[in-house]
C-alpha cells in the first residue's frame, strides 16, 4: 500500500536526518532501509522507491542492497522474529533440536510467519554468544542457554503478548518495527535497562579475583616519551 | 610458571551498570586520552608501534604499522573505521565487551583519530545485536556530553565526529574491504587489494579500519607505556587477549590473558570438559582456522605458535568439541555457512563452497563413496587462494583439517549408512527429559 503523504514526509524528515550524518548521503541506505522496516514491517517496492528517491539512486540499484542483506525482508514480517542459531557449535550443543522443535510446535519452515502475524522462525547464523550456546535471538536479543522446552515457551509467550525479557538485553523484547527504529539509529531510551554481562562473560574477570590474579602493575614512571622505546 | 589471567579490558566488567561513563572514569577512564593529548599525534603512533600490538580481528597485522601506512595529510579527510561485525563462528569477544564496557572503546577511538590526524570516526556493527547498538548509541552521547567527542576536545583543539553505524546480517562485511563498501551503501562485496584501505579506503580516502579489541587495547597502552604491553605475551605476539571458550567446557566464557597461554592452562580455569568426555577436536580462532585436536593441547596460543602447528590464532575464538560430536556433521554446517554468506563475487568461493555442501550432505547421509573424500581436497585446491577476500579460504580449513585427522569417521558414514553419532548426546541439555 503507498504511504500517505503525512507517512510520506516523517519517513523523509526521519531519512533526511540519517543521511546527514554521513559525509556522504548514500552511506545512509541502510540506516534507512531498517527505517522502512520500522514503518511497513518489511521493506516494501514504496520503501525501495522512497530511500532510491531521497539517495537519487534507481529502485534497481536500492533493491540490489535490499536483497543482499539477511536482516532486510522483502514479505511482511512477524511482530516476532525467533531466531535460533544453527551454526556448527550451536547446532551440535542444542539448536537443531530447538529449532525442529519450534517448526512443530509453531507449524512453520524456515522464514515462515504464522497465521497471525505474530512470529516468523528462521535460522541464523553465529551471533556472537557462543559461550551461551545454543543460542535463540528474538528480535535480535540474546536468549541464552536455551532449551527446546524454553523456546516453546519464549514462542508462546510473545504470541500472547506477553512482556518477556531477553537473558542480556532490554527489560523486554520490543516488536520487530520498534527495533528496527533503533537499528536506523534512533534511540529507544533501553540502553540502561537489563545486564552489562551475563555469567559466561565473567568467568575470566571473577576467577582471577578469586585467585588474585592481576595485569601487571603500571612502571613507576608512565611513558613520557617513546624516544626510549627501542624496537 | 603457569600463566595466570590478566584482566584489564574485562576488570570492572562485573560492575553495576559497567557501561556507563561514571564507571567507566572511576576506573581510570580516559585518563590516557589526557595523556595523549599532551604529546604529538605522531608520539602516539610510535608508542603503538612500539607496543607490538597486532590486529586482534584475526589477521594479526601490526596496529600501529597499519595507522603508519596513512600517507601525509594533504587537507581532505581521513577515516577511522572500527570493524564490529564480529561473526567469525565461534568468536564472541567484542559483542561483550561492548555490550559491558562501550566506553573503553571509545577512548581508544578518540586517541586513534587524534593519532592518524582523523576527525570523522565510524563503528560499523553487525546489526544483529539490537541492545549492543544501544549502548553504543548512548555511550556516545555521555562521551559527547562530556567533552571527549566533538569540537575542540579537552581544550586540546582537536575536533572528532563519531557515527555509530548498524549494518543489516552479512559475515562477508566484517571483511574491510566488503565492509568499506557496505559502509557506502552499497552491497558488502570486497575490493582487489591494493590500494588498501590506508590510501583509497572509505570514499577513497586515507581509512584506517581496525577490530574493536584492538582499538580498545590503546587506552591502556598508552597508560601504561609500551614495555607494560611487551612484558606480556611472547616476542612477537605481544600483550593480553580475550580467549573465549564456548562448547563443550565446564564453564565456558571470556577469559584475557597474554598471548602465548595454552589451552590446557584455559580449560584448567574453565573446570575441563563436561564430565566424563574427551577433548575431540577445536578451533584456536574460529571456523576458518584449521581444527586441532588433543595434540596440540600445549600449543602456545600466539600468533607464531598456532602458525607452525598448521593452523592460526585467528580471534582466539576456542570451540570445543568432545568425543560426542560427528566432525562430518560439524565441518557440513560450517560450509552450509561459508555457501550462505559467500558474496558471490568470486567464482571459485562462490561455486566450490556451493559443491562442498552438497558432497558434504551426501557424505554424512551416508550415501557418496570414499572417492568424494578426494573431491573435496581437489575442491579446496580449486577455492585457496583464488578469491579476493579469505572467505573461501576460510571454507577450505575445517575440511582439510578434518580429513587430515578424520578420514576414518567419514568413512564410516558411509559403511555406517548414515551418521553414527546420536545428536542429543552432545547438546547441551543431554540426558535431560525431552
Amino acid at each position: 500500500m503507498p504511504f500517505t503523504d503525512t507517512v510520506r514526509e516523517r519517513l523523509s524528515a526521519d531519512a533526511r536526518e540519517i543521511m546527514a550524518r554521513y559525509p556522504e548521503p548514500r552511506s545512509a541506505l541502510l540506516p534507512m532501509l531498517h527505517l522502512m522496516q520500522s514503518e511497513e514491517g518489511f521493506v516494501s517496492g514504496d520503501g525501495i522507491a522512497l530511500c532510491a528517491e531521497l539517495l537519487g539512486l534507481s529502485t534497481a540499484e536500492v533493491s540490489a542492497v535490499a536483497t543482499f542483506y539477511s536482516q532486510f525482508k522483502r514479505r511482511p514480517n512477524g511482530d516476532y522474529t525467533i531466531g535460533v542459531c544453527t551454526n556448527t557449535l550451536c547446532a551440535i550443543m542444542g539448536g537443531d533440536a530447538i529449532f525442529s522443535a519450534l517448526q512443530k510446535h509453531l507449524g512453520l519452515g524456515d522464514g515462515e510467519t504464522t497465521p497471525d502475524g505474530k512470529i516468523t522462525l528462521e535460522r541464523v547464523e553465529c551471533n556472537a554468544g557462543c559461550d551461551y550456546a545454543p543460542v535463540v535471538m528474538a528480535n535480535w536479543e540474546f536468549f541464552d542457554n536455551q532449551t527446546p522446552q524454553s523456546a516453546k515457551a519464549l514462542a508462546d509467550g510473545l504470541r500472547l503478548g506477553e512482556d518477556i525479557a531477553p537473558t542480556r538485553g532490554a527489560s523486554k523484547v520490543c516488536t520487530f518495527k520498534e527495533i528496527s527504529r533503533v537499528l536506523a539509529g534512533f534511540s529507544d531510551g533501553r540502553a540502561d535497562e537489563g545486564v552489562g554481562a551475563g555469567p559466561a562473560t565473567l568467568r575470566g574477570t571473577e576467577l582471577a579475583r578469586e585467585r588474585g590474579w592481576t595485569a601487571p602493575s603500571a612502571p613507576a614512571t608512565a611513558p613520557t616519551t617513546t624516544g626510549e622505546q627501542e624496537g | 610458571m603457569a600463566t595466570t589471567l590478566t584482566p584489564i579490558l574485562s576488570e570492572f566488567w562485573d560492575e553495576p551498570e559497567s557501561w556507563t561513563l561514571r564507571t567507566y572514569e572511576s576506573h581510570g577512564g580516559y585518563q590516557a586520552l589526557r595523556t595523549a593529548l599532551a604529546r604529538k599525534p605522531e608520539e602516539i603512533v610510535d608508542l603503538v608501534k612500539a607496543s607490538g600490538l597486532r590486529g586482534r580481528g584475526g589477521a594479526g597485522f601490526p596496529a600501529g604499522l597499519k595507522w603508519s601506512f596513512l600517507p601525509a595529510p594533504d587537507g581532505g579527510p581521513r577515516y577511522l573505521v572500527v570493524n564490529a561485525d564480529e561473526s567469525e563462528p565461534g568468536t564472541c569477544k567484542d559483542i561483550p565487551l561492548l555490550m559491558a564496557s562501550p566506553q573503553t572503546l571509545l577512548e581508544g577511538m578518540v586517541i586513534a583519530c587524534y593519532a592518524i590526524r582523523a576527525e570523522r570516526a565510524f563503528v560499523y556493527l553487525r546489526g544483529e545485536v539490537v541492545h549492543v547498538y544501544r549502548r553504543l548509541l548512548r555511550a556516545l552521547e555521555e562521551a559527547r556530553g562530556a567533552g571527549y567527542v566533538g569540537r575542540n576536545i579537552l581544550g586540546s583543539g582537536f575536533d572528532l565526529e563519531i557515527v555509530m553505524h548498524a549494518g543489516a546480517g552479512a559475515y562477508i562485511c566484517g571483511e574491510e574491504t566488503a565492509l568499506l563498501d557496505s559502509l557506502e551503501g552499497r552491497r558488502g562485496q570486497p575490493r582487489l587489494k591494493p590500494p588498501f584501505p590506508a590510501v583509497a579506503g572509505l570514499y577513497s580516502r586515507p581509512t584506517v579500519v581496525n577490530n574493536v579489541e584492538s582499538i580498545a587495547s590503546v587506552p591502556s597502552i598508552v597508560h601504561n607505556g609500551p614495555d607494560w604491553f611487551q612484558d606480556m605475551g611472547t616476542e612477537r605476539s605481544t600483550g593480553f587477549g580475550l580467549f573465549s571458550l564456548s562448547g563443550h567446557v565446564k564453564r565456558p566464557g571470556q577469559y584475557e590473558a597474554p598471548l602465548g597461554i595454552t589451552l590446557r592452562e584455559l580449560l584448567d580455569m574453565a573446570g575441563g570438559l563436561r564430565d566424563g568426555n574427551e577433548l575431540k577436536f577445536w578451533t584456536p580462532g574460529g571456523s576458518s582456522t584449521p581444527l586441532f585436536t588433543a595434540e596440540h593441547l600445549d600449543v602456545p596460543l600466539d600468533f607464531e605458535s598456532v602458525a607452525a602447528a598448521g593452523s592460526m590464532l585467528g580471534t582466539r575464538a576456542l570451540q570445543i568439541f568432545d568425543h560426542t560430536t560427528c566432525v562430518v556433521r560439524a565441518v557440513l554446517r560450517w560450509m552450509e555457512f561459508y555457501q550462505h554468506e559467500s558474496c558471490g563475487k568470486c567464482t571459485p568461493c562462490r561455486e566450490g563452497t556451493y559443491w562442498m555442501t552438497q558432497v558434504l550432505r551426501s557424505l554424512e547421509a551416508g550415501e557418496g563413496s570414499p572417492e568424494d573424500l578426494d573431491k573435496l581436497l581437489d575442491v579446496c585446491d580449486n577455492v585457496l587462494g583464488r578469491s579476493f577476500c579469505p572467505l573461501g579460504d576460510g571454507a577450505t580449513s575445517c575440511v582439510t583439517s578434518s580429513l587430515q585427522y578424520f578420514r576414518d569417521e567419514y568413512l564410516s558414514h558411509l559403511t555406517h549408512g548414515g551418521c553414527p553419532f546420536d545428536p542429543m548426546e552432545s547438546t547441551l541439555f543431554a540426558g535431560a527429559s525431552a
